[in-house]
């Protein structure tokens, strides 16, 4: 599996950290409830097809990215950096 | 048998070997099977179930018979195929699966009983009773079936992984390989060709046909030679490309050493992953036999076997040849025989309007209905209409058809396509993104047509590559049609075998499909059809057609089994290359390992570092002991640790502070510049991630130390919460870890040391308690931070790291004339469990802040890490287990870790369970042991009396229930 | 009171000549990571321009001026080595002298030895003269430069400079045995 860092270029995933689903981005606001929060720490779809993902670029620039891709057809549709996603 | 002046190396180079013990000879360039036919041994191995004798049948790396165990000792190399092993000076082959010998093996018993070893025959009797599977029949089925043996010994042998990349990867060097390969490389493209084969050409090495006017294994060796002077070509030899993996990526294995006597120091194989932007799949393709009675005996071999046999290698397995065919093709076989002055006594062709293309006795419609022979074949009959003939062949050239080599296009889970014309499965377009089947791989079957689709497709690829392709004449060569009539199995009295290595015959097949295993997948694991080393490569596709038959349905609709990765077999040894004994990880090590080991101490592993674990003095016996004086001695005079295996992380910018203030519970922002705090991290759902201290150097710079378990967690979490949480914050950080040696000087005389290393020394005004600041030491600048783990007064000192050496040289030779010295792991791990201080034995990944009585330091009014989920109700219960101390309650009593707690007069089972023991030591200071565990509302139940049960260890001890601060809980020595 | 001695990191282990390829550490002078704060690169850059004659190099690439130089190692992160950081008010400036573990592997299978460990793309089309990047060696992280047609130059932390040393020198010999 090769993983297209936006700052490195295309890498092998041995560089890369694996976290999980890109939900982790949208962290809620401290009183939003423990319904929201439980949500946030432990509730995850586990999509056939496209999902985005966390992978932390660990072994390469130590960029955190949300990876773009296919659980079913194990394409990869692109990355970007997780920073740019959350500001 | 050789047959002098055929064969494509004409070297007279005789090459002693020796097979079973017997020393033989082959010739320069034969493979070990090839040198096996020409020394007329007939019997190579013994099948798998049956035991029965089974001779060569391929001359290919699909080869499921002729599996042989090469060399002895820790070498010992098991399940090689002759096919594929390249015979060399001393070679040392032996016969597997038979006992005492392949000629005669008692094991062959098997097969008599065979009427009661059908498919599915040990699932059906071997179910009742249940514990008789594991103790009786398991282990005497696993003796009498198998294949070949490890040594058990330990190889020592090279084994090497690479890497590789490349615009252009060319998988096959037969015709169109070659063709693709010149047509990318001409372009400009980086190209890798593989092939599987110690000599590159493929079929035309096997064949007689001509190309551009010239015998086709010249025209190959042309062209190699040509690819092999460009700069942009990569030729890997007896390379076979073995995977097909996600973006591009494919594996491959390499025989590197295998193919001459052992060199110390050269690999055996090398595992390759190769990227690739295209891949040309020009693997050709595999003929497959026909099921008819008795097939199996030694010296039928496909007919595609006999002609490179005779044309490459120049070897016959027999003085008078038959052959049997559905397929113009094999009756060349006829022809090259012939041409080479062997006798063909017949040639049966299953179609009814075949015609003869030379000067053979050929019978159409015709077929072979039984063999005979003791050891290896002697004679056939054939059906003809209604009469019935007996045929003199001691080898007998079968082909049933060729399957295209569409393996690896299948390896991404695509399924390839009936093809009713060529009576064969061809890949689809896109199963591999970026790859392109051509040639024989996509049933194109002629020598012409081979050439053009290669160069076809590599015309295609270079300019989706954007680069423009040359014009690259097309070679002249035989362009006949394939023309094949269906023929799976012939009817008959005998076992009509399909699957060779794993003993699986038609009737087999036909038994799944009555029992209803009419998925192919399930025939599969009922039959074993297409198992083990070979994976089916010359079976699948028939045994698939009897299935189709057998349940009424066509071939399309009964589909093939899934292909996966690998394509032939990849040793473990290579794929975990280079990761033996201490390969298997980094090694980390301080500046003062060699001076630690000098010293005697053992050393151990902590992470990635190695830490020593106590200075044993000559007197002392045990480890205790010696942890014992090391405790009394830094409580009494001082003593000197390596910490710089704690994560250190240089935090600055002007939102510094607060970045702090959101990944600890506790604040930093009113942190004065120069004084240090301990912090507490939780990770997002509540639970504690980590500790340690922070020095604040500057109004904006902080330097982090970690737990030296958690330094590479705690700085990805940064990062996350830098980069995806709070990016509006104005912080870099970057790991010092390394830059630094920091050495922990602790004891009462810790001040009166640093006073005499210190230049300018120590004022202690300037430096109390959590102080710290920047120093110079004898010349160096460095850094000094009062703090302490151990409870006594202490400081860490730390330097750039190549001083570390020097550093802790001369703060021991100063600390042992303070009656002071080294102290280990076990000391420092004794001292911190005397001061109830936690480590990752008590922040496990289960444990809150509650839970370890530090929840004061999570309240606060602004948010932080795991601040929300540390609110939940079931995280703040009276009755989680708390962080407890534990001391027995006779002195004497031993206390353990892992242990659990339960009620004194309580059972000790799981549903009376009160908690669980995490840090044990035996305390030097305090005389006795001493625990730090979790009990369930262990703050309440200070005083009280717990039993602690070991069920592993088989210990009980009655222990009381304390404060986790066992040692000088106000705190005097550390500020003194 | 005598001053301390410094050690580097791989004494007593290189160098070494294998085969085809030959292996030294390399003294890299003064070594200070510097990180730029929000919106201070181009800031950064400029004053780096204006003291040494380079700038803060792209990700993936190091400048040379000199004898000082400056390597991208991450997000936002480069190493000026071999001169004394000058003051820049816009970055943190860390110093790492000690750090990291610097060699130079040279020679006309130096490519051949690398692609045994490191899991990237190293031809001379691709990674060329002043290349850098972050990868893996074996498994440690590492820094990977390019530092001519037969040379790269190879960092890890310095506490794994035995392992890195065993490394190069394993993948050495294997290939120099192919002969």
């Amino acid at each position: 599996m090769r993983i297209p860092c936006p700052i490195c270029g295309t890498r092998d995933r041995r560089e890369f950290t694996y976290q999980g689903a890109a939900e982790l981005l949208r962290r809620p606001a401290p009183d939003a409830g423990d319904a929201a929060w439980d949500d946030y720490l432990h509730n995850r779809d586990n999509p056939c097809g496209e999902a985005r993902d966390l992978w932390f670029h660990e072994a390469g620039c130590g960029a955190w990215l949300v990876v773009e891709r296919d659980t079913a057809t194990h394409e990869v549709m692109g990355a970007e950096l997780a920073e740019k996603v959350a500001s | 048998m050789r047959i002098e002046g055929r064969g494509l190396c004409q070297s007279n180079t005789s090459v002693p070997f020796t097979f079973d013990g017997e020393r033989l000879t082959g010739r320069e360039g034969d493979t070990l099977a090839a040198a096996l036919i020409a020394n007329d041994k007939r019997v190579v191995g013994r099948s798998f179930k049956y035991h029965r004798p089974r001779g060569i049948l391929t001359a290919g790396s699909e080869e499921p018979n002729a599996l042989v165990t090469i060399g002895h000792g820790p070498q010992q190399d098991p399940n090689v195929r002759a096919t594929v092993q390249e015979l060399y000076e001393g070679l040392e082959a032996r016969s597997q699966n038979a006992f005492p010998s392949v000629s005669f093996d008692l094991m062959a018993v098997n097969d008599l009983m065979s009427p009661f070893l059908g498919a599915g025959f040990y699932y059906k009797t071997f179910m009742w009773p249940k514990n008789f599977w594991e103790k009786l029949y398991e282990p005497i089925i696993r003796r009498a079936a198998g294949l070949g043996a490890l040594s058990g010994l330990t190889n020592e042998d090279t084994y090497e992984k690479a890497y590789a990349f490349c615009d252009v990867l060319v998988i096959g060097a037969g015709p169109t390989g070659l063709m693709a390969a010149l047509g990318a490389a001409r372009a400009g493209a980086d190209v890798i060709v593989a092939d599987e084969d110690s000599r590159m050409g493929g079929r035309l090495l096997a064949e007689t046909g001509e190309v551009d006017g010239k015998p086709g294994h010249a025209w190959a060796a042309d062209i190699v030679a040509e690819l092999a002077t460009m700069d942009n070509v990569r030729l890997m030899h007896r390379t076979a490309v073995t995977g097909a993996y996600d973006q591009g990526t494919y594996g491959a294995l390499e025989r590197v050493g295998q193919h001459h006597p052992h060199q110390p120091g050269k690999p055996l194989e090398c595992f390759w992953r190769i990227v690739a932007r295209r891949a040309i799949l020009c693997a050709g393709a595999l003929e497959r036999p026909v099921a008819f009675p008795n097939n199996d005996r030694p010296g039928i071999m496909t007919a595609g076997a006999v002609r490179a046999y005779l044309n490459r290698w120049g070897v016959v397995a027999g003085r008078k040849v038959a052959v049997f065919a559905n397929n113009d093709g094999a009756h060349r076989t006829a022809l090259d025989l012939m041409a080479a002055g062997v006798d063909v006594s017949a040639v049966i062709d299953s179609r009814a309007e075949a015609q003869a293309l030379g000067d053979y006795k050929l019978f159409t419609g015709a077929q072979v209905i039984g063999t005979k022979g003791r050891k290896g074949l002697e004679s056939l009959s054939i059906r003809q209409s209604d009469r019935t003939l007996r045929i003199e062949a001691e080898c007998l050239a079968v082909s049933g058809g060729w399957n295209p080599s569409v393996h690896l296009a299948c390896h991404m889970n695509g399924r390839p396509e009936w093809n009713a014309e060529t009576l064969s499965f061809l890949p689809r377009d896109g199963m591999v993104p970026g790859m392109t089947a051509a040639g024989a791989a996509r049933g194109q079957f002629s020598t012409a047509a081979c050439l053009a689709d290669g160069a076809r497709v590599a015309k295609e690829v270079v300019i989706e590559l954007g680069l423009t392709p040359s014009d690259t004449a097309m070679p002249r060569a035989e362009d006949r049609p394939y023309r094949i009539e269906e023929l799976w199995a012939v009817e008959g009295r005998g076992r009509k075998w399909l699957d060779f290595q794993n003993d699986v015959h038609v009737k087999d097949v036909r038994l799944a499909a009555q029992e209803n295993f009419r998925s192919v997948e399930h025939m599969k694991r009922y039959t074993t059809q297409g198992m083990a080393t070979d994976q089916g490569k010359n079976s699948n596709v028939a045994a698939l057609a009897v299935l189709a038959d057998a349940t009424g349905r066509g071939i399309p609709e009964t589909g093939t089994t899934t292909f996966r990765p690998p394509y032939t077999p990849v040793s473990i040894a290579a794929m975990g290359a280079g990761s033996q004994g201490e390969g298997f990880a980094p090694k980390r090590v301080t500046t003062s390992h060699t001076a630690s080991v000098d010293r005697g101490a053992p050393m151990i592993e902590a992470g990635l570092w190695y830490r020593p674990s106590y200075f044993p003095k000559p007197d002392e016996r045990t480890w205790q002991e010696s942890c014992n004086r090391e405790v009394t001695m830094v409580r009494n005079a001082v003593g000197i640790c390596d910490v710089s295996t704690l994560g250190k992380i240089d935090i600055q910018g002007p939102d510094a502070a607060a970045f702090l203030d959101f990944v600890y519970t506790n604040t930093f922002s009113t942190l004065k510049v120069g004084r240090v705090r301990y912090g507490l991290m939780l990770r997002e759902d509540g639970h504690v991630m980590d500790d340690g201290t922070t020095a604040r150097m500057g109004k904006s710079h902080f330097v982090m130390t970690t737990t030296t378990a958690a330094a590479g967690l705690v700085m990805r979490h940064l990062a996350w919460v830098s980069q995806a949480l709070r990016p509006d914050l104005d912080v870099v950080f970057t790991s010092a870890t390394e830059q630094w040696a920091q050495f922990a000087v602790a004891g009462p005389k810790s001040r009166d040391l640093l006073d005499a290393v210190v230049d300018g020394g120590i004022d202690p005004e300037s430096w109390p308690f959590m102080a710290c600041g920047e120093v110079d030491v004898m010349g160096v600048r460095g850094r000094l931070f009062r703090i302490s783990f151990s409870g006594e007064h202490a400081y860490e000192i730390a330097v750039p790291a190549g001083y570390g050496a020097a550093l802790y040289r001369v703060l021991l030779a100063q600390a042992e004339t303070m009656g002071g010295g080294a102290y280990g792991m076990e000391a420092l791990n004794v001292m911190r469990i005397e001061k109830g201080h936690i480590t990752h034995a008590e922040i496990h990944g289960r444990t809150t802040a509650f839970d370890i009585g530090f929840e004061g330091m999570v309240s606060k009014k602004t948010d932080c890490v795991g601040f929300s989920a540390s609110r939940r109700p079931g995280l703040l219960e009276e009755s989680r287990e708390q962080l407890v101390g534990l001391h027995p309650v006779d002195p004497a009593g031993k206390l353990t870790a892992g242990a659990h707690l339960f009620e004194d007069r309580a059972e000790p089972v799981r549903t009376n369970d009160h908690g669980y023991v995490t840090s044990v030591c035996h305390s030097p200071t305090l005389g006795h042991d001493l625990a730090l565990g979790f009990l369930t509302n262990g703050r309440a139940r200070h005083g009280e009396t717990i039993k602690m049960v070991d069920h592993l260890r088989g210990v009980t001890t009655l222990a009381r229930v304390c404060d986790p601060v066992f040692f000088d809980k106000e705190g005097a020595r550390v500020r003194g | 009171m005598a001053n301390l001695v410094a050690l580097s990191p791989c004494e007593g282990l290189l160098p070494q000549t294998i085969g085809a390829v030959t292996i030294a550490e390399i003294d890299p002078g003064p070594v200070t990571a510097i990180l730029p704060f929000k919106g201070q690169d181009k800031a950064v850059g400029e004053a780096l321009k204006s003291a040494l004659g380079l700038g803060f190099p792209a990700p993936g690439r190091s400048q040379s001026k000199g004898g000082a130089r400056a390597i991208w190692v991450g997000k936002g992160e480069a190493l000026l080595m071999g001169a004394a950081c000058p003051d820049l008010a816009g970055a943190a400036c860390v110093d790492q002298s000690d750090a990291w573990c610097v060699v130079e592997i040279v020679g006309d299978r130096a490519e051949d030895v690398l692609a045994r460990l490191v899991p990237l793309d190293l031809r001379a089309s691709q990674f060329k003269r002043g290349h850098t990047a972050r990868t893996l060696l074996g498994r440690m992280t590492a820094s990977a430069t390019r530092s001519g047609a037969k040379a790269f130059e190879i960092m890890v932390f310095r506490s794994m400079a035995e392992t890195l040393v065993e490394e190069l020198t394993r993948a050495a010999g294997a290939v120099a045995a192919r002969g």
